[in-house]
């Protein structure tokens, strides 16, 4: 189509754009080529389509919170009517068979996370299969939701339920901090060790050792940590509770440990060799220039490493579902359990019911994580990245 | 002189170490978890093991539902994942004008795409194609009966098709990096419109790169559990799923309810670890096939 736009501009003695020379000498226009390209480029669009499907999807379901004040009947509506379709499944046979295993193991559930018993009632409320809260109140439920969003307690399945954030956030912070402490020293070593100190053929062999790292399932590292890491760890240091920030910490860094370690050695490589070659005409040992020269040049590289490292601690579900014992506490104390954001989403989203108060906070807290992981994506991408050619390209 | 340049080759000696002992700390870890989970679960790595269902409340038996949901899992998912990431893949190196702003909102996508947490997955799983998609269907098709607007294994593995979406991409864009200009130009230039050239020169010559992507994204679909959690994964069924309609078993999400939810921890160690070593396997040797294909890409790319 443009190509004959652009011919007959050339016969109208517009000025025609340089780049396009050779448009001028392509064939006539075809359909399937037209239909092919509108196609691919469509299907190219998808990947910005569902990002910002997510966005308006997993904010709507947590929208209600901020809403109870209009649209108050439609709302009530809604939820009588969900609550009547959920009502056939609840009733249905079948399911209850599935499930049957389930509930009866519910007590049990109890008794297995009991090694905590000192931590208060919370966690055994949040475990019990939850009672429905009425229909009629939601709109009063959500008000007061709101309310204990910025409290100390996360109690959602209790006769006044409190949706405190503030236990989750400080041990989703905690979390992250143990695991990049122990995981970005080790990384960005390690990366400095291959991409500069190993001989090539040692880097071949270390290097995607470590990046198989990546292919072990988040599952299969949160069951290492429960089975295996968890008592070993209380036997060296001898803490009390088992299953705690600190081996949650450990066992996500486990998971951050390959990105952190890609990134940054893809930055070392990036740091032009001259710099290597100066520094060392200039007198300086290996080590020293490794240390001293490639490691600053490679910054902007790693902190976008760190971050992407983050951004993956932040969200992990699974190893904090198995192994940071999920209790929503306050403490600093890196031996104490705690629940962080993305598990409680894991955990407790089967149980809740649709359309609920506690469901659409659920949602909040998915929102929250989303626009953090989006946030730190972006600095990484735009921010950390230009910074580098910059700094690389010495302008 | 002679001490102070002794004592830089120290300095050396010890800077260097650390960095190989923080390298050598890393794949030990990977080694103990390795050999922990294979040590614990070669015992049951039987054929019965992998054929039969779980008995006595799972206590006992097989895990033969659990591999089969994967592996429908998996081929669901990379039936909806690999036409639509080879065909941006196709965009972004055929079409897009590098540095576009349309190219770079796309790539931009795509690495959002790969960051966000699984988790979010399973909640957009369960608002839009649960909530919305599924609920809408229900009420077109079945009159308000509830059929698709409810957990299972179509939405499941819609899910995972989003997450592993920039996997695929980035896998097919890498390979069809690798194909010389010469060739799309000699086609070009003997008359073939673009489409023929991309179908018939660019396509054949990156079926390897897709391959590559396809496992990749397979291995990671298999690995994950957070985005099925809510949108399909079964507790334990007595039958396999026979429709699109029916939930199903996961051998992670087998792994994570063995090991935290269910009655007897202990007792069921052995088939925990059974179950771990089958998806490490599972996960390990499709990645083992990528590297090699991806090897021998980037090796072609060279020569």
């Amino acid at each position: 189509m443009d190509n004959f736009k652009k011919i007959k501009d050339l016969f109208k003695n517009k000025k025609p754009n340089p780049a396009d020379k050779i448009d001028i000498t392509r064939k006539r226009f075809r359909w399937s080529d037209f239909i092919a390209e509108k196609i691919i480029k469509s299907v190219a669009f998808l990947s910005i389509t569902i990002i910002i499907l997510i966005f308006i999807f997993v904010f709507r379901e947590s929208f209600p919170i901020f809403n109870f004040a209009k649209k108050e009947k439609p709302k009530t509506e809604q939820v009588s009517n969900t609550q009547e379709q959920y009502g056939v499944e609840t009733t249905a046979p079948e399911k209850q068979e599935q499930y049957g295993v389930e509930e009866t193991t519910a007590p049990e559930k109890q008794e297995q996370y009991g090694v905590q018993t000192t931590e208060d009632t919370t966690k055994g409320e949040s475990f019990t299969p939850q009672e429905v809260t009425e229909s009629g109140s939601t709109t009063d439920n959500n008000k007061s939701a709101l309310k204990t969003l910025p409290t100390k307690v996360w109690q959602p399945v209790s006769d006044n339920p409190r949706y405190g954030l503030l236990p989750l956030l400080i041990g989703t912070i905690k979390i992250t901090l143990i695991s990049l402490l122990f995981a970005g020293p080790l990384a960005i070593l390690a990366a400095l060790y291959t991409s500069v100190f190993a001989p090539k053929r040692l880097k071949e062999l270390i290097k995607p050792t470590i990046e198989m790292l990546a292919g072990v399932p988040s599952v299969v590292i949160g069951f290492f940590a429960l089975m295996v890491m968890a008592t070993f760890l209380q036997n060296l240091f001898g803490y009390d509770v088992r299953l705690n920030s600190f081996v949650g910490g450990i066992a996500m860094g486990l998971a951050a440990i390959p990105i952190i370690y890609t990134i940054t050695e893809d930055a070392l490589t990036a740091v032009p060799k001259t710099y290597y070659e100066a520094s060392l005409a200039l007198g300086a040992s290996k080590w020293q220039t490794a240390f001293f020269v490639i490691l600053p040049a490679a910054t902007p590289g790693i902190f976008a490493a760190i971050l992407l490292g983050i951004g993956r601690v932040f969200g992990e579900t699974m190893i904090a579902l198995m192994a940071t014992g999920n209790a929503a506490m306050m403490g600093l104390n890196p031996f104490e359990s705690v629940r962080t954001l993305a598990a409680t989403i894991g955990a407790e989203m089967a149980e809740v019911v649709f359309g609920d108060t506690h469901y659409n906070v659920l949602f909040l807290i998915g929102s929250m994580l989303f626009i953090f992981t989006f946030a730190i994506n972006a600095i990484a991408e735009f921010w950390v990245k230009g910074k580098l050619m910059k700094k690389i390209q010495g302008k | 002189m002679i001490f102070k340049k002794f004592k830089q080759d120290a300095k050396g000696f010890i800077f260097e170490g650390i960095t190989l002992l923080s390298a050598l700390i890393i794949i030990a870890i990977l080694v103990v978890m390795l050999v922990v989970i294979v040590k614990g679960g070669k015992s049951m790595f039987t054929w019965e093991f992998l054929s039969t269902f779980p008995t006595e409340g799972m206590t006992k038996g097989g895990i033969f539902p659990a591999i089969f949901g994967t592996a429908l899992l998996v081929i669901i998912m990379s039936i909806a994942a690999v036409p639509f990431g080879t065909i941006t893949a196709i965009y972004l190196t055929e079409y897009a004008k590098e540095n576009s702003f349309i190219a770079r909102s796309i790539r931009f996508a795509v690495r959002t795409l790969a960051v966000i947490p699984s988790i979010i997955y399973g909640l957009f799983g369960l608002g839009f194609f649960i909530k919305f998609v599924g609920t809408g269907m229900d009420s077109i098709f079945t009159g308000g009966q509830l059929k698709w607007g409810q957990p299972n294994i179509l939405w499941a593995s819609l899910t995972m098709a989003l997450l592993t979406l920039p996997v695929v991409i980035v896998s097919v864009e890498e390979a069809l990096k690798t194909i010389p200009r010469d060739l799309r130009e000699a086609s070009l230039a003997l008359g073939a419109t673009k489409w023929q050239t991309i179908r018939k020169v660019v396509l054949p010559g990156s079926y390897s790169g897709i391959m590559t992507g396809t496992i990749l994204a397979v291995s990671r679909g298999a690995g994950e559990v957070a985005p099925i959690l809510f949108t399909g994964a079964a507790y334990y069924l007595a039958t396999l799923p026979h429709s699109l309609s029916d939930q199903f078993m996961v051998l992670g999400y087998h792994i994570y309810i063995m090991s935290t939810q269910s009655a007897n921890v202990d007792q069921t160690l052995p088939i925990q670890f059974g179950t771990t070593l089958v998806l490490l396997l599972l996960t390990f040797s499709l990645n083992f096939t990528a590297i090699i294909l991806r090897y021998r890409i980037r090796k072609k790319r060279i020569a």
